[in-house]
């Protein structure tokens, strides 16, 4: 870093105001809605390695033996090399999709083949569907909060995003069914709902048998779709599993979408969706517009990964060490954050969700809180409205024990002196402090507060 | 010659920093300098001791860059620095310094009331709200007295709304102000050197001057350079900023932002450092006066070398 070094072909970037004004001249309605914001340059500095980020979604790839991830590249270098370096099928290939038939039967679900396309992440996936089902102007409905990363793309496609509040069950089915009817009454038919039904992103809530139940008879019924992204189910830490949605419709009215992300490797960019014939058939179109084939290298590794049959044995670790990490989080919550705040208590997945007093923001928290070098995502993010601004994401599977411990501590001091601020400025007291409660996982359950509810 | 460009750093504004000290370094090569990136961090002395530049470009903002911090190190170490020096800096990113100058030499600023938390957290000053809220009336507007773009700043419609508005702006940083809403067109006026360049207007997309976070949403706002100002306007504007850059002692260059509102013009603040990237608008305002972006950033480089620039 001495020097720098100059490149000798490199582009005279970003010449001149009137040339972003020329560029916009160019630009599709859709970019519009597509924001940067003051608050994401704020999530720059999340990224310092001072940091302790509790604010990614990150899963934890340290855990992967590095010795049996080298010996399966070998493996394909040495025997698949000319295949695995060609382009595939735009489905992706029919061992990948052995693979996904046998996490997808690990949840009692059993697709035929021929519905499945191997996609760039479960990402691509949610791409696809929106690329697929919706014009602009067009009603798409999902959780309120909702996962932050779907709600670029459905902005993406000027979707109409209507959200649906969330309660300790998951989505209000009956607010579903009221604003289904209320959108009938206008003429207006929804494309699709979509949901995280188990251990959902953000809010880790899983979705209650009876309301799976509903959902797809609302379904059937309205005759819309039901965008079921499922990236977490195999990762549960406790309490009984429940039937995936596209298990209980049968996929007639269920869009299914999976990833390797959680499980195995967010860097492989594999996911897949499973979707109706008819509807299949243009996402494959889709798919081939947008980038012909998902990597082959990765689907070769993922072959390669299935062929030694230990995969569920490496969920099992991940289950016991998120378990662990998952109880530390909870436990530094009762000690550190104040009565006032509330959290989710998930079964599984990444995320937990806690709820502040209505007069905090927490987009002004974080900018508090990164002095103290700790990171969250403020719940907004969460949302198209504006809603969540007295909530928060928090991960847990990302950084050690001892991290969580720490960022925790920090979050939790942050919160209390603008919690005896606001005292100070109302004459209100703060709530007593909380028993740390020592019983097991049922002690000391907070409801899943309505982020917006004071 | 051997430019160092400073950027990046701890501060909240680093995102934008870090776009402003690349433009800056492909217009310093493009200039034929020998350019040396360097992201302010704990290696930042030991750094340009190696490096020994001619002269350090500061594209850095908010705190520990735009506030005197970086400028202080740069003056022990004898190294040329663009924009102001130590003490401007310290004025500019303190709004409630700043107003409190303005006030001094008669220019225009909308009232406000600054505290500490101190005042709140000791002295009972929270007794004192309604008072002052009086004074101001409302809607007012609530900043964190040092902060860069729309962190931290609320308005507040209600009596109710203020203290709400107290804690996001307290997250910011210990000093608050509260201050009286001004109402009118909100402009922007860049000063390179000793002269104020073509003035920005800022207009609100959806008319909603409430929203501050909108400013920085490409689309939510569009800017027009030159405003479009009668002779008279011009002139009023002009002098309240050029009087805001002496009062305030910035050098090199400064944005001063006011609103244009029936009583005539009203400085909200001054950015000792103001945003170099490919949306600010400085570059804009320096375009509008016939300047590209090589030649605003070799004339900044100028004017840093000057003698009396120090």
């Amino acid at each position: 870093m001495t020097e720098t070094p100059t490149p000798p072909q490199r582009r005279s970037a970003h010449t001149s105001t009137r040339d972003l004004e020329r560029y916009a001249g160019l630009f599709a309605e859709r970019t519009k809605v597509m924001r940067s914001s003051a608050m994401r340059d704020l999530m720059a500095v999340t990224a310092r390695p001072e940091v302790i980020s509790l604010a990614g979604g990150l899963p934890d790839t340290s855990t992967f033996p590095p010795k049996s991830f080298a010996a399966q590249m070998t493996r394909i270098a040495q025997e698949s090399a000319a295949e695995a370096l060609q382009y595939g099928p735009t489905e992706g290939f029919e061992e990948t999709k052995d693979c996904i038939l046998q996490v997808m039967g690990a949840e009692g679900m059993l697709p035929d083949p021929e519905d499945i396309i191997v996609t760039t992440g479960g990402q691509q996936a949610i791409d696809l569907v929106c690329k697929t089902l919706v014009d602009p102007g067009d009603v798409v409905l999902c959780e309120a909060p909702t996962y932050p990363g779907a709600v670029p793309v459905f902005c993406s496609y000027q979707a109409d995003v209507i959200q649906i509040e969330c309660d300790e069950e998951g989505m209000r089915i009956d607010e579903l069914e009221a604003l289904l009817d209320r959108l009938a009454d206008e003429g207006r038919r929804p494309k699709f709902v979509y949901s995280v039904p188990s251990f959902q992103n953000p809010s880790g809530v899983t979705l209650s048998l009876a309301r799976r139940r509903r959902l797809v008879e609302l379904a059937r019924l309205h005759e819309i779709l039901v965008v079921e992204d499922n990236p977490y189910g195999l990762l549960r830490y406790s309490g009984e599993p429940l039937p995936p949605l596209y298990q209980l419709d049968g996929g007639d009215f269920v869009v299914y979408i999976g990833t390797f992300s959680k499980i195995l490797s967010p860097g492989i960019r594999l996911g897949w969706a499973v979707a109706p014939p008819p509807v299949m058939a243009k996402i494959v179109l889709g798919k081939q517009a947008s980038d012909l084939c998902t990597s082959t290298l990765t689907q070769y590794f993922v072959h390669e990964y299935f062929a030694e049959g230990q995969w569920q044995s490496y969920i099992e670790d991940l289950i016991e060490l998120y378990r662990g990490r998952r109880d530390t989080m909870i436990e530094a919550l009762r000690e550190h954050f104040p009565a006032e705040a509330t959290w989710t208590e998930p079964e599984g997945g990444l995320f937990l969700w806690a709820t502040l007093p209505s007069y905090i923001d927490t987009g002004d928290l974080l900018a508090k809180a990164l002095r103290a070098d700790v990171a969250f995502v403020p719940g907004q993010a969460a949302f198209v409205d504006g809603r969540g601004r007295n909530s928060m994401r928090l991960n847990f599977s990302g950084v050690g024990d001892d991290e969580i411990r720490e960022g925790i501590r920090r979050i939790g001091k942050t919160i209390a002196e603008q919690v005896e601020l606001y005292g100070t400025l109302t004459g209100e007291q703060p709530a007593a402090p909380k028993p740390v409660v020592a019983d097991e996982e049922q002690g000391d359950v907070l409801p899943f507060r309505k982020a917006g509810e004071a | 010659m051997k430019v160092v460009v400073l950027k990046g750093g701890r501060s909240l504004e680093r995102g934008v920093s870090l776009r402003s000290g690349a433009r800056v370094e492909d217009a310093l090569e493009r200039l034929g300098h020998e350019v040396v990136p360097l992201d302010a961090g704990s290696d930042l002395v030991r750094r340009l001791n190696e490096e020994r530049p001619d002269v350090a470009f500061v594209a850095m903002h908010g705190l520990g860059g735009e506030d005197g911090t970086a400028q202080e190190l740069l003056e022990i170490l004898g190294i040329p620095f663009t924009g102001p020096g130590v003490a401007a800096c310290t004025r500019c990113m303190d709004k409630v310094l700043a107003k409190h100058a303005m006030r001094e030499v008669g220019i225009p600023t909308p009232d406000f009331l600054a505290f500490n938390q101190t005042a709140f957290r000791e002295l009972g000053a929270a007794d004192s709200l309604s008072q002052l809220e009086q004074r101001l009336g409302f809607p007012l507007v609530v900043k964190p007295s040092r902060g860069g773009s729309s962190l931290g700043v609320k308005f507040a419609a209600s009596a109710a709304e203020v203290p709400q508005a107290l804690i996001s702006a307290f997250s910011y940083d210990d000093r608050v102000l509260l201050e009286r809403f001004a109402a009118g067109r909100e402009l922007a006026v860049s000063v390179l050197g000793d002269e104020a360049l073509p003035v920005v207007e800022a207009i609100p997309a959806d008319g909603d001057s409430y929203d501050f976070e909108a400013r920085y949403e490409i689309g939510r706002t569009s800017f027009v350079c030159p405003a479009e100002l009668s002779e008279s306007e011009r002139a009023a504007v002009t002098e309240a900023a050029l009087g805001t850059y002496r009062a305030l002692g910035c050098s090199g260059f400064a944005r001063i932002d006011l609103i244009l509102g029936e009583a005539g013009p009203q400085v909200l603040e001054a950015n000792a450092i103001p945003g170099l990237t490919d949306t600010s608008l400085l570059p804009q305002a320096a375009e509008a006066a016939g300047l590209s972006f090589e030649q605003l950033v070799e004339r900044i480089l100028d004017l840093a070398l000057q003698p009396s620039a120090a």
